[in-house]
């Protein structure tokens, strides 16, 4: 393989302007949502004291989660000294800081009172999962920033491997607090279960490689750099494989809980209700968000175009997963009365309604807004990406064409 | 409890009422008022007994008791206002049995809310009392999700017509306080005393700790049983007939 020479992307061309304006943009209007919905109140919002966590929730979990999973390109790299990984390594690392900037600030703009966030920093009750991922989520920018570090200093060489190791073992943890979340609540039926932390790990390698890819051919295109389509084509394939790994924890997660008398009714709503969530569960999130993807990548002729195609459906079916999980759960009434009809003023036993409210919707696409600017911001003041990821056939196409390029006009000052 | 041991309770409270001169009163503790300054002993554990054949299906008494007690005007949305307490009614879908009972904080021994609040803001007091301290409540929602019994709201938005006893602040969770402020003063829920003066006197409130109380003395005599007793979260609330 020849040297690997990273730069950075060149600020203030016309395209990069636009970018980062449009990212700015999104990012003024979720501030816009969130003034709206603090200033009156959340009752202006879908949520209700029945579906307590809404849309920006989905936004965030998704997030956060892929954030875990930008990481693995990283760490196949490194941890596992798979070489054809080992140059996106910065881009996979800075991604995965920014996805979680992005999912924090869409949960943290969405809480009751975002203005004591100084108090969740300074008040912890370690029996919390949500104490302990605060901690979490921290570790997680300090050591990737660390590992990130490692990777762009020479004279960091040394804390390199070990970098490497503590961020793949802290994201993993990271992820299992994440899955605990919903796995540590006894009561809800949609949720109490310890297949919640490796489903969520799984889902975590599924969207934040799609991502991953997503931005690499996106930073990759806009800046006329070229990637190997044998680079593109593994990582599809590999992103059939974590799709497959989430589709067995989903049939675990499923068919444990049929299994056992008291979640049937929960199972048959969200599986078999006819409902939104049994729309979303079986045609986007299995059909078209894992199914589908994998037979675009499985194919012997597979094109970077159906690699982009398969990591969109895979983002698409992800939203979906983690709406069916969050809003679903939640919609389907607690059981109070095992075998018993209820009713009252306060909407027990009935399946709760949720329509996602426009500012909700707005304040989670600006979380994405925030890590898509991070990535490009990063990139751009760093050296994150190489210059080039072609190489076999297509790296000699790259030097005929930059040769001819050279010949055309005079070589740009770097 | 009769309605004759709620009047003579008020009666006492009343009795307590000293004027010492024109213009000043001193409002002196009533029997088994904690002393201000003094904290919650673990002495006691809080509770109450709910016989639901005594409780009548059309009767809100309790809930609006509680509504008027904790200054829950609500903004006519029930989908978003608070209830601290509600009627539900049972129906076994086998023999169509119903019943009606209210349902609030159960005031558990084990408090899901409490394990998982970020900031220890949801708290459990040493006599049993499930709390929320809206000082450092940065309305995650997560207790709300934890909560077995959906006993929890949201304040969605700005309140009015607050109580000195029961500050609300928008973003904030809330719930039940089993009447903290007069359990402290020697007193009893104020959904408790409604019942009372319904005549249907279906709730007794009383020291589970104490041998000697009343709750005490039936828990240890009748069958009681609890709402969803076998997530183990040992809820101070009993109920009977369910």
């Amino acid at each position: 393989m020849k040297k690997l020479e990273y730069r950075e992307l060149t600020a203030l061309t016309p395209g990069w302007l636009t970018a980062v304006g449009a990212l700015g943009a999104v990012i003024l209007a979720a501030l816009g949502a969130v003034w709206y919905m603090e200033h009156n109140g959340h009752w202006v919002t879908g949520m209700t004291n029945q579906v307590v966590w809404g849309v920006p929730h989905v936004f965030a979990v998704f997030l956060i989660v892929a954030a875990s999973g930008a990481l693995n390109v990283a760490s196949i790299g490194s941890v596992f000294g798979r070489e054809p990984y080992q140059p996106l390594g910065r881009l996979s690392a800075l991604l995965a800081i920014a996805l979680l900037a992005g999912g924090l600030g869409a949960i943290v703009l969405d809480l009751g009172r975002p203005d004591r966030l100084d108090v969740a920093m300074t008040h912890y009750n370690f029996k919390s999962i949500f104490a302990w991922n605060v901690i979490l989520y921290n570790g997680f920018f300090a050591i990737v920033g660390v590992y990130l570090w490692t990777m762009i200093d020479w004279r960091m060489k040394t804390y390199y491997k070990p970098a490497a190791l503590g961020a793949f073992t802290w994201r993993l943890i990271m992820t299992t607090g994440t899955g605990s979340i919903f796995g540590f609540l006894v009561a809800r039926e949609g949720y109490s279960s310890a297949v919640m932390a490796p489903l969520f790990i799984a889902m975590s390698f599924a969207f934040g490689l799609a991502i991953f890819i997503l931005v690499l051919m996106g930073l990759y295109a806009a800046s006329g750099r070229k990637v190997s389509s044998d680079l593109i084509r593994m990582k599809g394939r590999l992103l059939g494989l974590f799709c497959a790994a989430n589709l067995y924890f989903v049939a675990v997660q499923h068919l444990t809980a049929l299994y056992w008398a008291e979640r049937t009714g929960i199972e048959t709503f969200i599986l078999f209700g006819g409902n939104i969530y049994t729309f979303l569960f079986w045609c986007v999130q299995v059909l078209l968000g894992a199914l589908l993807p994998m037979a675009l990548v499985y194919q012997k002729a597979t094109t970077r175009g159906m690699v982009r195609m398969a990591s969109i459906l895979v983002i698409l079916g992800g939203l979906a997963q983690v709406y069916v999980i969050i809003i679903g759960g939640q919609a389907y009434p607690l059981t109070l009365f095992p075998g018993m009809e209820v009713s009252s003023a306060f909407m027990d036993g009935q399946v709760a309604a949720y329509a996602p409210s426009l500012p909700e919707v707005v304040l989670g696409l600006g979380g994405i807004a925030i890590a898509v600017l991070v990535t490009v911001v990063g990139a751009t003041f760093l050296r994150i990406l190489p210059s080039s990821l072609a190489h076999g056939d297509e790296a000699e196409v790259e030097v005929l064409e930059a040769a001819t390029h050279i010949d055309a006009e005079p070589a740009p000052a770097e | 409890m009769s309605h004759d041991t709620s009047r003579r309770e008020l009666l006492k409270g009343a009795a307590a009422v000293v004027t010492l001169a024109p213009g000043l009163t001193l409002i002196a503790a009533e029997a088994g008022a904690r002393a201000p300054g003094t904290a919650a002993s673990p002495a006691n554990r809080w509770g109450l007994l709910i016989d639901t054949t005594k409780c009548d299906e059309g009767c809100t008494a309790c809930v609006d008791a509680c509504k008027a007690e904790m200054g829950l005007g609500g903004h006519d949305r029930p989908l978003t206002d608070a209830q601290y307490i509600r009627k539900v009614t049972v129906t076994d879908p086998k023999s169509g049995h119903t019943h009606s009972l209210p349902v609030m904080c159960q005031h558990c021994a084990n408090p899901p809310c409490v394990d998982v609040c970020p900031t220890g803001a949801s708290m459990k007091r040493a006599d049993g009392i499930v709390l929320v301290d809206r000082h450092i409540c940065i309305g995650c929602r997560y207790c709300m999700m934890a909560c077995p019994y959906k006993a929890r709201s949201f304040a969605h938005e700005d309140q009015s017509g607050q109580k000195e006893h029961n500050p609300r602040g928008k973003g904030c969770v809330e719930a039940c306080t089993l009447c903290a402020h007069r359990v402290d003063a020697g007193g009893q829920p104020a959904c408790v005393e409604a019942c009372a003066a319904t005549g249907n006197a279906a709730m007794l409130f009383g020291d589970l700790n104490d041998p000697s109380s009343e709750i005490a003395r039936r828990v240890a005599r009748e069958a009681t049983t609890r709402i969803r007793a076998d997530l183990g979260v040992d809820p101070a609330v009993r109920y009977q007939g369910i």
